[in-house]
């Protein structure tokens, strides 16, 4: 199929994505990965508070195998919907979500 | 269109063309020869005829900077033979309050979508938005800039607040009970924020209606349905009954018996009506408009929980405050509107409407946490079960 995308990552190699840029495979997240895929999504530099929602995704996946809704993703990092929108740009789902290497969350109208 | 392409044969959506109705297969092809992706759209169809399969796939996510929602991600399986359609996304437009349009706003409009997308519109969705079918990831920074300096911006989609919409109200309908059309403006514009930027676990639709007979389908197509009433009695001009009745209008059959609550009484001369059991249905109303009219006690009723079926079944809205008045700036509905937002946020599962919450934790459980006091208008129909323990039993016991 023509929709077999890449990205190559520095020192990491090439690693597939989907469409939207979502990595195929979130075992292969790294951080060299999280900081290629921040620039896709308007973020330059991944600060601390970056990072801590980053990080708080990863664990919430590996752990539920699920993202965690919005509201319990602000009430357990501390930053409400504004912060969140200013770490990332492009949202919660599009930006955060792919940045830590989680599948594309589901789809909806 | 360059020359090297070739149009695809569609006999299969052909057929589409004849009979006496409109045919999205003659639009599309007034494109056809000007877009790339409107030939590709045709035989990707026409493919799906052929083999009795869809070749769209489901669930992208692209958007724009800022915003959470407004760009529906879609992309089709057949890249390789319809190239001009791999990327095929739509876009949410806010509409204006019961869509209103300068011929200029509706041509700026086109002009931005022919530019950079297929083209092909829908006026207006089921949101009731502008509906700009099928355009590349590039090219949607590009349109949310053009769009936004003309003083435009992208409607909801995922889960957040959709597009409030409204009938047009007081601007066309000597009928409506309130200004459906500057609700559903400063409802638009207080929150930006939950229509941009997705928080609910799922989405949260608001639809206005000026008057009972609701023209925008609110009790059916809306979580929150804003429905016009009124509280005093229906106006009426007793001359102007024996007018319709001299003219030839059989009140008797058309208009008493097909009183819900049968509370018209009709003797020839004089029309009675018993207005405290008057439901407001709009039946008599709407058969002699210049006899009748809603009364001059105007408000409206606000109604939770319809959707469509997905994963549950359709449901109807149902009541919630039977009776507010709704004046600038709107202080007391804002406030349920937060009110009602809170549980369900914070309990919802994942993709629950509010209405299939409500039923999950119960009615009664929801009115407390709202802070709303049950009342008789709520009951959605009578009890059926003789076999039903209520709360006082049991704590007598
Ligand atoms: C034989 C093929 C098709 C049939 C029979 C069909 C039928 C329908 C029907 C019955 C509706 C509901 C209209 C209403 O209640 O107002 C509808 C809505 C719609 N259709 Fe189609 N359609 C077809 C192809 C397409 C294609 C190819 C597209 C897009 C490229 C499309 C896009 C839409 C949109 C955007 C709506 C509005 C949805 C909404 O308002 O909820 N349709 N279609
Ligand atoms: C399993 C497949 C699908 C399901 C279950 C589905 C379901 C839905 C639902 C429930 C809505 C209404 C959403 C709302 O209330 O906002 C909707 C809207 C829409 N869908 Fe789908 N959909 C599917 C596939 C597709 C595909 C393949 C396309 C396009 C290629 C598409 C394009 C759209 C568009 C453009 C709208 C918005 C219509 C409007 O706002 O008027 N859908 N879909
Ligand atoms: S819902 Fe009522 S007020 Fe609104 S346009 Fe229809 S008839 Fe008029
Ligand atoms: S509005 Fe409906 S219920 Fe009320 S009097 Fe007229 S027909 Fe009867």
């Amino acid at each position: 199929m023509s929709d077999e995308l890449k990205i190559n990552v520095e020192g990491v190699g090439e690693l597939a994505v989907d469409e939207d840029g979502f990595i195929e495979d979130p075992g292969k997240w790294s951080e060299a990965v999280a900081k290629h895929l921040a620039g896709t999504e308007g973020v330059t530099e991944l600060s601390e508070d970056h990072w801590k929602l980053v990080n708080y995704l990863r664990n919430y996946y590996m752990e539920f195998n699920i993202a965690p809704m919005i509201r319990k993703l602000c009430k357990e990092t501390g930053f409400n919907l504004k912060k969140v929108y200013e770490l990332f740009p492009s949202g919660p789902a599009k930006g955060a979500c792919k940045v830590a290497g989680l599948p594309k969350p589901t789809g909806c109208v | 269109m360059t020359d090297n392409v070739k149009k695809h044969e569609t006999p299969l959506l052909d057929e589409l063309l004849k009979g006496p109705w409109p045919s999205f297969v003659k639009e599309f092809k007034t494109l056809q020869d000007k877009k790339a992706v409107a030939n590709d759209l045709l035989g990707q169809l026409e493919y799906s005829y052929k083999t009795k399969l869809g070749y769209w796939k489901h669930g992208g996510i692209v958007g724009v900077m800022g915003y959470g929602g407004g760009v529906i991600g879609r992309y089709s399986s057949l890249a390789e033979m319809f190239p001009a359609v791999k990327h095929f996304h739509t876009i949410r437009v806010n509409q204006p309050a019961g869509w209103f349009y300068t011929s200029k706003a509706l041509r700026t409009l086109c002009d931005i979508w022919e530019k950079r997308g297929s083209g092909i519109t829908n006026m207006h969705g089921s949101t009731g938005d502008i509906v700009f079918l099928g355009t590349n990831t590039e090219e949607l920074e590009p349109i949310f800039e053009e769009l936004t300096k003309e003083g435009f911006d992208l409607g909801g989609s995922g889960s957040n607040l959709r597009t409030p919409s409204c009938c047009n109200g007081q601007a066309r309908c000597e009928w409506a009970c309130y200004d459906t059309m500057g609700l559903c403006y400063d409802l638009t514009q207080t929150f930006q924020d939950e229509l941009h930027r997705p928080q609910f676990p799922y989405k949260f639709k608001i639809k206005m209606a000026g008057c009972p007979n609701d023209c925008v389908a609110s009790i059916a197509r809306s979580d929150l349905s804003i429905i016009g009433t009124w509280r005093d009695n229906i106006q009426m001009d007793q001359s102007a009954v024996l007018k319709y009745a001299s003219d030839g209008l059989d009140i008797q059959k058309i208009v008493v018996m097909n009183c819900p609550t049968k509370c018209l009484d009709w003797n020839g001369k004089e029309l009675k009506i018993d207005n405290s059991n008057c439901v407001k249905c709009m039946h008599c109303i709407n058969v002699m408009p210049k006899a009748l009219a809603p009364g001059k006690d105007r408000g409206a009723t606000v109604l939770l929980g319809s959707k469509a079926p997905i994963i549950e079944g359709a449901m109807l809205s149902s009541v919630l405050i039977p009776f507010i008045k709704l004046e600038p700036p709107f202080k007391e509905l804002k406030d349920v509107i937060g009110r009602i937002w809170e549980p369900w946020a914070e309990h919802g599962k994942n993709r629950e409407r509010i209405g299939e919450f409500i039923e999950r934790v119960g009615k009664g459980n929801f009115l407390e946490e709202v802070g709303i006091d049950p009342v008789p208008e709520m009951v959605k129909h009578p009890r059926e079960n003789p076999y039903i323990f209520y709360d006082e039993y049991l704590e007598d016991e």
